[in-house]
């Protein structure tokens, strides 16, 4: 709380904490899934295309997909299964585990 | 993400031409560097040496003569064996091969391409994917037709019948056997074999535009009956999807331009000009290799092709909603 303040006071915006969630998983699973075919991520080889939003700066983005905040709990529900909390998405649900998930929100998050 | 070594030369599966090919080369590297000591023996003697004279009658005799026509004569045995070996891997051993040559001459070296294949596979390249047809019992008069991907049963050798539809183009499969080029109007042979299942990597090695680097291809080596009951689900169309969602997807596909290039049996898709799609689920890759085949992959790859692949003959859709294309991906993927 106080290092949260302390954060604040500099301007700076503080990295939101994934609880359990590895951000080194998280790239790997990135890679391993292709989340690029859809996405620009920096810090990921592999494919990337423009089909849906850049991930760059996400720790700044307010917003997921236009409409929820963007808060670890609800981007880990958005990553597990995108069409339940908006079912005219293009993004479709790829099979991520809730674990998987808290890694790709904790490697997102790492994106200043 | 491919395993280290899935496309790699110096990583030959067991029992493939590939093997017999790095064995030679082991062989011409070592044969090599012994020969290049003895040299450089030879020379530092020169050099240091007291004597006067040499005989140089007898080292001509005996090192420009004797030693070059015994190295020379089982390399050359040996390159032939290899060869042989290389065009028909299975019937007949190195050995054999040159027992053959030296009973019976040059129809030895024909002979090969004179055995009926059980199965044999006809890969035409194309900018920039490969269009693949299985020939075999089962596959009636129009083969199978697929794209992109090969099995292969394992222990068995398959003849591959090369060909291009557009530019040359030149089929490698490095863990497999040496390149052979797809030269438009020609037909060239490869026999395949693998001993041992397991997953490799291809890539075309002659260039051939602007995506030549984004044309590759997985050879699946799997188990005799596998092979077969595999082919057997490939030669049939595919199934009408009982689940709406999948409907919605199959009814988007036809009702876009997709079914224009594509054909997928068993449905009104009828196009010839991109990959038949009938069992696309079933496959490691999509786009020859670029990405892996998976429901979010296969969106990224309808509304990103030209992303993705720029300049490929495929269009970024643009006429799917989010629930279209994420249901026509669902039903792609469902179709194994």
């Amino acid at each position: 709380m106080a290092a949260s303040i302390a954060a604040v006071g500099c301007g700076a915006v503080d990295p939101p904490r994934v609880p359990g969630g590895n951000a080194e998983r998280g790239r790997a699973t990135i890679e391993r899934l292709e989340c690029g075919a859809c996405h620009v991520i920096p810090g990921v080889r592999g494919v990337r295309s423009h089909v849906g939003p850049p991930l760059d700066h996400f720790r700044q983005r307010a917003y997921l997909a236009g409409r929820f905040a963007n808060t670890p709990e609800v981007l880990v529900r958005w990553l597990v299964d995108p069409p339940r909390m908006k079912p005219d998405t293009a993004m479709p649900a790829v099979g991520l585990t809730e674990t998987e998930a808290r890694d790709i929100a904790a490697y997102l998050y790492g994106l200043e | 993400m491919n395993a280290p070594g899935i496309q790699s030369a110096l990583h030959p599966a067991t029992g493939s031409g590939a093997a017999l090919i790095s064995e030679l080369t082991a062989a011409l590297f070592v044969g090599g560097a012994v020969l290049f000591l003895l040299v450089m023996g030879l020379l530092v003697r020169a050099v240091f040496s007291q004597e006067k004279r040499v005989d140089a009658r007898r080292w001509v005799l005996w090192g420009g003569v004797v030693l070059p026509v015994a190295v020379l004569t089982v390399l050359l045995l040996y390159a032939l064996a290899v060869g042989g070996a290389l065009a028909d891997v299975n019937s007949r051993g190195p050995l054999r091969f040159v027992l053959d040559c030296i009973s019976s001459g040059a129809r030895a070296l024909a002979a090969p391409f004179g055995t009926e294949r059980p199965v044999r596979i006809e890969v035409t390249g194309k900018q920039w994917w490969w269009e693949v047809r299985y020939w075999g019992p089962g596959t009636g008069v129009t083969g199978v037709p697929l794209a992109n991907e090969l099995r292969l049963p394992a222990g068995q050798p398959v003849e591959l019948l090369l060909e291009s539809a557009d530019v040359i183009h030149s089929f490698w499969v490095p863990a497999l056997a040496g390149k052979v080029d797809m030269i438009p109007g020609r037909v060239n042979r490869l026999v395949l074999r693998a001993s041992a299942p397991g997953v490799h990597r291809g890539q075309c090695a002659e260039y051939c535009g602007g995506q030549h680097a984004l044309m590759a291809l997985y050879v699946v080596v799997v188990p005799e009956p596998e092979f077969r009951a595999w082919l057997q689900q490939q030669a049939r169309p595919a199934t009408a999807p009982a689940d709406p969602f999948l409907a919605l997807g199959r009814d988007s596909f036809m009702r876009g331009e997709c079914a224009e290039c594509h054909t997928i049996r068993g449905t009104s898709a009828r196009g010839a000009r991109g990959p038949d799609l009938t069992h696309v689920g079933s496959r490691l890759s999509l786009a020859a290799g670029v990405l892996g085949n998976h429901e979010g992959t296969m969106a990224g790859w309808i509304a990103g092709a030209q992303d993705l692949k720029h300049g490929n003959h495929m269009p970024s859709t643009r006429e799917f909603t989010g629930v279209e294309l994420r249901a026509l991906s669902a039903w792609l993927s469902s179709l194994e």
